[in-house]
């Protein structure tokens, strides 16, 4: 990890870390389940899970405001919860049900929310990024003020259109947040071996693009950065470059039995540097709740998942006729 | 009270698989996201996590088991304090709660066959409606000028329609009407633009993207179909990409093989995409207005050799032409052509030929390849009982080839002879002039395939 730990002695409340906190634990036990629900074949296909990267959502999204956009990769379902979709809704899309949220015909790839503003779910790597400076094109052109969360990974980074897109996006000083999610590994490739700078925040520089690198593991640091990238965009100056440098606990996808890197190194990393346990020390240690209190808010949140399990196993599967809808407007 | 740990499925393809090592024992502790077990699937060896915390009761199916299979109980996982107890007998795989399968759906073709519409020459305008001499171009510029100027939501972008004019000025006058914020200048990057506009008609506009060529849009091809095509189904009907994306198509003439590509076949492939190839200047017009008021991606296929083309034009203030809807060009009895775009050409200097020859061709002009008017082309069928194609494109998987099935299936009783389909020759477009001839369709085939079906 090139980026440190950044939280100075903060001034975020404890019903802030307690927010947090909620959120990520959400996230990590909803994939949990996801997991558990494909190996009982109830979810099939692929399926990317998305433990270890919680506090990249849960962070920027406590920088958004009512109305701004988010889009991302296939890796989708984090960003899905942190924006306050249905759990429900999201784990029946994943068991391919009518009460998914597109009716069982998207699955774990490719699910939107219009309500949310929550824009895929894309499963072409890279195409949410010209998709996302799109979303803000269409806000700029409307003059409404809102801003684009675009997030992709370090593989997409090494796609052409994404510089196609940073071009444009300058040019046209779109309200666009580029976020890179660098868990580093694109698939089974590891940074080193596919990217030839480290440092992928800089690739915004011949652009004009600014960015920083954020330590992706600390949700206080994700925050802070969020608001100054949307501080920039909501001032009209153009794009903004967020490398949130992160973690997947997980293989790529269910089926990946990530022989690519150690368990040791994954393991130091869970017992290191995990965003959930920081902001739990966090909680404990300012004494904005008990051990008790965050036991409560550990089985609420089990609760809630096991609920949209049981939601997600029993609704039905979409009618024969669905097959023909939707095709066209 | 103790869990059952099951087998899991471990790839998209998994039935079963061998146990391979534990790397817990029974009465060790365990918390979420430690490895239990190896598993060895179809495709890798892979490691098998806890998904809970507790104590591991029994191991019920031992390490180096083969053929195990998904769902079958391999351990049970005692809560904290538990007493692990006898141990159960290895249970059956539990079997998922799938209903039985979705009923098979008749294919969309059979589900619209028999709803043919009256063959008529239908007028696209009321009777008595004032008409002007118009060009392709101008016909395609009106268009979108009054489309912009009804919806702000409408824009135009690519490269050169700008400040340019227009690589072919078919978007001549535009900027200085709407100014920059509306017709924008892209730079030379189809995949990226293409992108940010599918992006932009998610956001709620209605883009008009102008490919200098559709051999260009290949660059872009990925988020015309992935992107624009395919959303709203994915999204379950709650956002699509209200859009157009139109340039020239088909040959130009002496620019070779990459410049040189009929996409017809290729894009009325597509579900989601609606695909419109007009002829002529009416048409130009009339489709386009209606493609920019479309609630899909439309795909509309000009043709340079076309846009310097007069035709009378109505001159009306809100001029439409419906989807879906072919339009015949001449009525005939002893043969059907069917056409669309610059093979219209063809097919109308043909019939004009074969007239002399006593043969009376009717012509048949699609419009829209997505949808496609069946109706006005079997009806026809029925009375000919011949028929004839023409496009400039690939005979491989052609328009042609699927209008020959089609009435194949639904009116094989009334076919005297087999469909020829008359199409651009199966080699890369070549530059010098007398091969470039010889790669495109030409009338002379379009008058011997005629007379082929009529065996004279």
């Amino acid at each position: 990890m090139a980026a440190r730990r950044t939280t100075k002695k903060t001034n975020v409340s404890g019903d802030e870390l307690k927010q947090f906190y909620r959120d990520m634990l959400l996230i990590r036990r909803f994939e949990e389940k996801a997991g558990q629900l494909y190996g009982m074949g109830l979810i099939g296909g692929f399926c990317h899970l998305y433990i270890g990267q919680e506090a990249v959502v849960v962070g920027l999204e406590a920088a958004a405001e009512e109305g701004d956009k988010r889009i991302t990769s296939y890796r989708d379902h984090g960003h899905m919860l942190a924006c306050g979709m249905d759990p429900n809704g999201v784990m029946a899309e994943l068991t391919g049900r009518e009460g998914g949220y597109s009716k069982g015909k998207g699955g774990s790839m490719h699910m939107f929310s219009k309500e949310k503003h929550f824009y895929g779910g894309h499963g072409i790597v890279g195409a949410q990024v010209p998709l996302g400076a799109g979303l803000a094109f269409a806000d700029k052109y409307k003059g409404n003020g809102r801003v684009t969360f675009t997030y992709f990974g370090d593989g997409a980074a090494n796609q052409g259109q994404v510089y196609e897109t940073f071009n444009m996006a300058a040019l046209w000083d779109l309200p666009v947040i580029f976020v890179i999610e660098n868990n580093q590994y694109a698939m089974g490739t590891a940074q080193k071996r596919s990217t030839s700078t480290p440092d992928i925040h800089t690739r915004g520089e011949a652009f004009g693009i600014p960015g920083e690198a954020v330590d992706g593991m600390d949700v206080l640091a994700v925050k802070d950065a969020g608001e100054r990238a949307v501080a920039h965009c909501r001032k009209g100056k153009g794009p903004y470059i967020l490398e949130v440098k992160t973690y997947r606990y997980r293989g790529h996808s269910m089926s990946d039995p990530a022989k690519y890197r150690t368990r040791e190194e994954v393991q130091k990393m869970r017992e290191e540097r995990d965003a959930i346990e920081h902001v739990r020390h966090l909680i404990l240690e300012g004494k904005h709740a008990s051990e008790d209190d965050l036991k409560a808010i550990d089985k609420e949140i089990k609760a809630v998942v096991n609920a949209s399990a049981d939601f997600a196993k029993e609704s039905p599967l979409p009618a024969a006729e669905e097959l023909w809808t939707d095709i066209y407007a | 009270m103790a869990t059952e740990i099951l087998m899991p499925a471990l790839s998209p393809t998994m039935e079963e698989g061998t146990l391979a090592k534990w790397l817990v024992k029974e009465g060790d502790t365990v918390s979420a996201g430690d490895i239990l077990a190896e598993i060895e699937t179809d495709k890798a060896t892979m490691e098998f996590e806890a998904v809970d915390e507790g104590v591991i009761g029994h191991i019920l199916v031992p390490e180096g088991t083969e053929n195990v299979k998904v769902n079958t109980a391999i351990a049970t996982l005692l809560e904290e304090g538990e007493e692990a107890g006898a141990a159960p007998v290895p249970s059956a795989p539990a079997q998922a709660s799938e209903p039985a399968e979705p009923a098979r759906m008749a294919p969309a073709v059979a589900a619209q066959a028999h709803s043919a519409p009256p063959v008529e020459l239908t007028p696209d305008w009321p009777e008595g409606t004032p008409m002007k001499q118009q060009t392709v171009r101008e016909a395609l510029r009106d268009a979108m000028a009054e489309e912009m100027r009804a919806d702000e939501d409408v824009y135009l972008m690519g490269e050169e329609v700008a400040e340019y004019q227009g690589a072919y000025k078919v978007s001549q006058g535009l900027l200085d009407e709407f100014g920059s914020k509306r017709v924008i200048d892209t730079p030379i990057t189809e995949h990226g633009f293409a992108g940010i506009a599918v992006g932009a008609a998610f956001g709620g506009l209605k883009p008009i993207v102008e490919f200098m060529t559709f051999n260009f849009a290949m660059q872009a091809i990925d988020h015309i179909i992935n992107s624009a095509a395919k959303t709203l189904y994915m999204s379950g009907g709650q956002m699509g990409a209200p859009m157009v994306f139109r340039g020239p198509n088909g040959a130009a003439a002496r620019v070779g093989a990459q410049h040189s590509q009929d996409y017809a076949a290729w894009y009325a492939q597509i579900p989601g995409l609606k695909v419109v190839m007009p002829y002529s200047a009416s048409d130009a017009k009339g489709l386009l207005k209606s493609a920019i008021r479309d609630p899909n991606p439309v795909i509309f296929l000009e043709n340079e050799i076309l846009y310097g083309r007069s035709f009378e034009v109505p001159a009306m203030e809100d001029f439409t032409i419906p989807f879906g809807k072919a339009r015949i060009w001449r009525e005939g009895s002893d043969v059907t052509i069917v056409s669309f775009g610059i093979g219209m050409q063809y097919a109308l200097e043909a019939a004009e030929k074969l007239s002399e020859d006593g043969i009376d061709a009717e012509v048949i002009d699609l419009r829209t390849l997505r949808p496609i008017d069946y109706g006005t082309v079997i009806n026809s069928i029925m009375k000919t009982n011949r028929c004839v194609t023409v496009e400039e494109g690939w005979p491989v998987g052609s328009i042609g080839n699927h209008l020959s099935a089609t009435i194949m299936e639904r009116a094989f009783d009334y076919l005297d002879a087999p469909v020829i389909n008359c199409t651009g020759k199966d080699v890369p477009m070549p530059y010098a002039a007398n091969l470039e001839k010889l790669a495109l369709v030409t009338t002379d085939e379009v008058i011997a395939a005629v007379k082929q079906v009529t065996y004279r």
